[in-house]
């Protein structure tokens, strides 16, 4: 019974939240402090950091989290195959209808306004990811006084390295890390 | 020898000559790496993926990874893995969208099982919070290099409505917070409105 549970509470975290992870969080709370205390508020904000420092959408993490705090390897599988699921098939609708109509020249048009504002959203993410590397906070609360001289280096170094040498992103990424933190414990 | 001949040959083959094992077996590949190395959420991976199948396999061309993204924001729930999952559907089929989704959830589900075992211990190590700060720095870089190759191609189009609407859409999102969903809808109705008063030629 509880497995049925865990499936529908995070079918439904699936098929609500629009807007990619930050708009799962109140949803995941809603369903597994509120609802069905599986967890205690103390335990989700914990979830929620290690969903953050680790890689992965952060409802996968916090679904295989409680999934394996709750119930075991078995509730991990049902709870994150409850919030794949729907989307899934979302998904699925989606593709299919845009590959059935996309030479239409209504569709065409709608899509062609897209791109720009797709753009747009990427861009608006890269700057609050920026914003978080180098001074180590939202876009909302900046102050000059937090800039991080490291990380604004190993930015910079990444971005040439990708454009100019287009060294694999991964690499860039693993690099980064590791250089960094050989810089912060020697100074 | 044999493999390394297969390995080097399959980024220039064309998806035709591949037999669908094989197809499977690198769309698998490719996802599950890049999955497994997303950090800094939905946004990154959509770029990790633009990277690999338009620039590196030549599997999906440019213009058509934008509309993908399109149906991927516009589908509930993780943006990384509807996104995985609609390259997939796109590259071959309902198997290819299958073989996807599983390989773009299975990395976060085995990395949390391990934390959630040694949960205190990752919570409170100095050097792996560390590793992951300074790690934000190159996610940041890799975002924004793809930033860039999307606003040259923006700028490439030569309308100005285009990169008006882009640079709105911008300041609409970092100053007005504007919801996602809005902005989709009314960039989706001047596009529509655009190519019925502009006639055929606004099309491509």
């Amino acid at each position: 019974m509880i497995y049925l549970q865990l499936f529908l509470a995070f079918a439904q975290i699936g098929l609500f939240s629009f807007g990619g992870g930050y708009a799962a969080v109140p949803l995941i709370q809603s369903q597994i402090v509120e609802i069905h205390h599986w967890m205690e508020m103390d335990q989700f904000a914990d979830l929620i950091t290690i969903a953050e420092m680790t890689p992965g959408p952060i409802a996968i993490n916090c679904a295989t989290f409680v999934g394996q705090q709750v119930a075991g390897v078995p509730g991990e599988i049902l709870c994150t195959l409850g919030y794949v699921a729907p989307p899934f098939l979302v998904a699925l609708f989606l593709i299919r209808l845009y590959m059935k109509y996309r030479n239409l020249r209504v569709v065409q048009g709608m899509i062609t306004g897209l791109r720009p504002a797709i753009v747009a959203m990427i861009a608006s993410a890269a700057l609050s990811l920026l914003v978080l590397a180098v001074f180590d906070s939202s876009l909302a609360q900046l102050q000059i006084t937090d800039f991080h001289a490291v990380e604004a280096v190993i930015f910079v170094v990444s971005l040439v390295l990708l454009r100019k040498f287009k060294v694999h992103p991964i690499a860039v990424i693993f690099g980064s890390g590791l250089v960094g933190t050989a810089v912060y414990l020697l100074i | 020898m044999h493999k390394e001949e297969n390995g080097k040959d399959i980024d220039k083959k064309e998806l035709q000559q591949l037999t669908k094992v094989q197809i499977y077996f690198e769309l698998f590949k490719q996802i599950f790496v890049l999955s497994a190395c997303t950090f800094g959420g939905g946004f990154v991976i959509i770029g990790m993926i633009r990277k690999v199948f338009v620039d590196k396999l030549h599997w999906i061309t440019e213009d058509e990874i934008l509309d993908l993204t399109v149906i991927a924001q516009s589908t509930p729930g993780p943006l990384g893995v509807n996104m995985a999952v609609i390259t997939g559907y796109r590259i071959c089929g309902v198997p290819g969208a299958l073989v996807c989704a599983l390989a773009a959830s299975l990395p976060p589900m085995l990395i949390i099982s391990v934390i959630s075992v040694f949960y205190n211990q990752f919570k409170d190590n100095r050097i792996i919070a560390l590793l992951l700060q300074v790690m934000r720095a190159g996610v940041a870089a890799v975002i924004v290099d793809v930033v860039i190759d999307l606003t040259e191609k923006v700028i490439k189009t030569k309308k100005v409505l285009w990169m008006t609407l882009m640079v709105a859409a911008f300041i609409a999102l970092v100053v007005f917070k504007v919801n996602i969903i809005w902005l989709i809808m009314i960039c989706g109705a001047v596009g529509l409105v655009n190519s019925l008063t502009a006639g055929k030629e606004a099309v491509k």
